[in-house]
């Protein structure tokens, strides 16, 4: 972890940690709206979807206001270096997380297409998909704000796990779709589910790699794609 | 090209040698004076040149009492000159810079400053001395005030004008009065220079004999007395210089001699306060 | 996982508090050349305020006014009304050593005076107040400790104020200012004798100062504005052309000149 020494300007560290802050609990809100999302599904709680589409404004609103911050940090402070790069990092994660929450609604919005009642097999895979999703996103936005470049790039490789995981939801689903031309609709919702669960984990990645560039102004090197379709 | 080079190379030692020719022209000039002084005032140098009076032709004697006067009337004339200057000085440099008056006194000054001494000599011997009837210590130091004054003016004025106007501003900008930023803040701050211009002024009237002849005259005995002839070192040594007997101008030179280190001295000391000032 | 914090929505830069200085319709001349030009100003209470320009512009020439140090120079004439506190201290009646008590000004080049750092701080306090020895120290260790310089010289309160850094000559002319507790303080350039390491810790004494005083200061370097106002104003050829929060200013200035000085796209 790179020592924090403060600067001379007690104000300019206000502002520092302020930001970071800020981007902490747009963090936190996107995590608990992947979790939200999950447990309206799985107990196909409408009204709880709804209230969380809703809820995503909020989180629009704080990207806003920490691109404004942003903006505001590099012209009356003029950072360098290090703090330049973490000013520019918290820019460019603001906008992922704000994505990331924007597939936690997307999820919500797939409630109300599922049946009412009637278990769906596959269904009980997801929660842990889910899990895994919203740790990645945890564990980054952790390592943002300790300038972490190990943890970042640990969070990096479990993204692998997480898209093994999405093939054996994917051929689970398939599955469940041949079996009875019925569950074709269902399924068809939680496969777009479990893609918003993944793309969720890429774009924790991505944050991982912005985290650890700004922590040491290098960056991580680029890991294979995995096909997926 | 190299052939411009080589001449102006010549040019530049030419030149160099002429500069060091005028130098040394210059004080050759100077160092003759201060050997031919020390070597003839040398021999007269004993410690009753410092005990016993001027003499009567013949006898040996001493130059107590040209001493004493010339001690006297300078300290008087520092004592008329330099406060009346430095305030002169003051006027001029902080209450000055827009007036007319101001413009017109340093003028004056500048006149003075310049005026032969032996045309003050002359003016002080109406004044006082057509006046009282006698010639007197008092019109000498008179005489030899209005030749230290003008100087005085100038180097206050100049001293305090090297006060940048920051710190003036900084003092008003406290609410400090006008007198008292410059009585506290603007002499403390100039005090060296306004030393100097004190040092610098009697080390020029130490040695002026044209105003004294008109005033103090001389006196061939001791005189403790300023309002009768005071003796004194300039005009001592006129006297038995011109004279035809030895003794005396064994005496003169050797006043002479006691004159020039005096000089020196205050010289050394302006110097020695101008360097710690500047650290 | 993380504890769930609000935000604070209002960040370091923001300030609307009661009018400490309004500067009204105010015209300035030097002998017959008009500097200033019907300059109108509010200046907040509790806050920093700075002026920027370009060379030439006034800003120098406005700070002046406030304290009427320009009267020391005859042709020097100012022409309009300053209100501080409500009143008018351009009025004739209004007395000059109370204005100068409660407005200090501390200028670009330190200029301690040529006694020891003691003295320099309690001369003109012992100017104002009759204090005993022990209450002039107190005030003087006070001062001192509200510049930030008492730790580097409590041990030599006795020797030439000249002996001191520059930087650490200017935290004292700022204890000097500090000792007759103004309720206003003028900074003009402060900072621009000084090294890097010196400025800065001069910019962190003004914005912990802030809160018990009310700030102007002039500079030409506009990053130092943003770092340390709260409120910007912007000066061109004697006119006041914009006035804002800082925040604003260096953001999203509404006028484009403020826009073209700042970007430096001034001719």
């Amino acid at each position: 972890m790179t020592p924090i020494v403060a600067h001379t300007s007690t104000a300019f560290d206000q502002d520092l940690r302020q930001l970071r802050e800020l981007i902490a609990v747009m963090g936190s809100r996107a995590e608990e709206a992947i979790h939200e999302a999950m447990r309206c599904l799985t107990e196909r709680d409408v009204d709880g979807a709804a209230k969380l589409v809703a809820a995503d404004q909020e989180i629009d609103r704080l990207e806003a206001e920490a691109e404004d911050r942003v903006v505001q940090l590099i012209a009356l402070r003029a950072p360098m270096a290090d703090d330049l790069r973490d000013a520019l990092a918290a820019l460019k994660i603001a906008g992922v997380v704000e994505r990331i929450a924007d597939y936690a609604k997307n999820i919500a919005r797939r409630v109300k297409r599922l049946p009412k009642k009637g278990s769906i097999e596959p269904l009980s895979l997801l929660p842990q998909m889910a899990n895994m999703a919203a740790a990645m996103v945890h564990d980054v936005l952790d390592a943002f704000v300790e300038r972490d470049a190990q943890k970042a790039k640990k969070v990096c490789q479990s993204d692998d796990a997480l898209d093994a995981f999405y093939e054996s939801i994917f051929r689970a689903l398939l599955t469940f779709m041949m079996e009875n031309t019925q569950n074709i609709g269902p399924s068809t919702s939680l496969l777009f589910v479990a893609k918003n669960l993944e793309r969720i984990g890429d774009h924790a990645t991505n944050i991982a790699e912005m985290v650890y560039f700004a922590a040491t102004g290098d960056r991580l090197a680029d890991s294979p794609e995995r096909d997926s379709p | 090209m190299r052939a411009v080079l080589v001449r102006r190379r010549i040019v530049d030692a030419i030149a160099f040698l002429f500069a060091i020719a005028a130098t040394l022209f210059g004080l050759f000039w100077l160092f003759w004076i201060l050997w031919t002084t020390l070597a003839n005032g040398f021999g007269a140098l004993n410690l009753a040149l410092f005990t016993e009076m001027t003499p009567p032709p013949g006898s040996s004697g001493g130059l107590l009492n040209a001493f004493y006067g010339s001690i006297v009337m300078i300290g008087l004339a520092v004592f008329i000159g330099a406060p009346l200057g430095v305030a002169a000085g003051t006027y001029l440099a902080e209450h000055g810079r827009y007036s007319r008056l101001a413009s017109i006194v340093s003028f004056l000054n500048d006149v003075l400053l310049s005026a032969p001494s032996i045309v003050i000599g002359l003016f002080v011997y109406e004044l006082v001395v057509r006046t009282s009837g006698h010639f007197s210590g008092y019109a000498g130091a008179l005489a030899l005030a209005m030749i230290l004054l003008p100087i005085i003016v100038r180097t206050s004025d100049e001293a305090l004008r090297l006060v940048p106007d920051q710190m003036r501003e900084a003092a008003f900008a406290l609410g400090i009065p006008r007198w008292r930023v410059t009585a506290q803040i603007l002499y403390k701050a100039a005090m060296t220079a306004i030393l100097t211009g004190v040092l610098l002024g009697v080390a020029r009237i130490a040695g002026e004999t044209a105003p004294l002849l008109f005033t103090a005259l001389n006196n061939q005995f001791w005189s403790s007395s300023l309002s009768a002839p005071l003796a004194n070192v300039p005009v001592v040594i006129f006297q038995y210089a011109m004279s035809p007997y030895d003794e005396w101008h064994a005496l003169a030179w050797a006043g002479a001699l006691v004159l020039t280190l005096f000089v020196l001295g205050l010289n050394l000391v302006v110097r020695l306060l101008a360097r710690r000032a500047s650290k | 996982m993380i504890e769930l914090m609000e935000p604070q929505v209002r960040s370091s830069q923001q300030v609307d508090g009661p009018t400490k200085i309004e500067v009204r319709n105010l015209d300035f001349f030097y002998g017959k050349s008009q500097a200033l030009k019907e300059v109108e100003l509010h200046v907040p209470v509790h806050a920093v305020t700075a002026i920027i320009g370009p060379s030439g512009c006034g800003k120098s020439t406005l700070l002046r006014t406030l304290n009427r140090i320009y009267e020391i120079y005859p042709d020097q004439r100012a022409a309009g009304e300053i209100l501080i506190d409500g009143s008018d201290i351009l009025d004739r009646r209004f007395p000059l050593s109370d204005l100068r008590r409660r407005v200090g000004m501390v200028f670009q080049k330190p200029t301690p005076f040529a006694t020891s750092i003691r003295n320099n701080v309690s001369f003109a306090l012992s100017y104002y107040e009759r204090l005993s020895k022990s209450q002039m120290s107190d005030r003087v260790e006070a001062a001192l400790r509200q510049a930030a310089l008492w730790d580097e010289v409590k041990d030599k309160l006795g020797a030439s104020a000249l002996s001191l850094s520059g930087g650490q000559q200017q935290r004292l002319c700022i204890a000097r200012t500090l000792a007759v507790k103004p309720d206003v303080i003028l900074l003009d350039e402060p900072t621009s004798a000084l090294d890097p390491i010196s400025t800065a810790r001069i910019e962190e004494l003004i914005h912990e100062l802030r809160t018990s005083f009310t700030i102007v200061i002039v500079t030409h370097n506009m990053q130092q504005a943003a770092r340390v106002s709260q409120r910007t104003a912007f000066f061109h050829l004697g006119e006041l052309i914009e006035v804002g929060h800082t925040a604003q200013i260096f953001t999203n200035p509404r006028v484009q000149r403020t826009q073209d000085y700042i970007t430096g796209r001034y001719g």
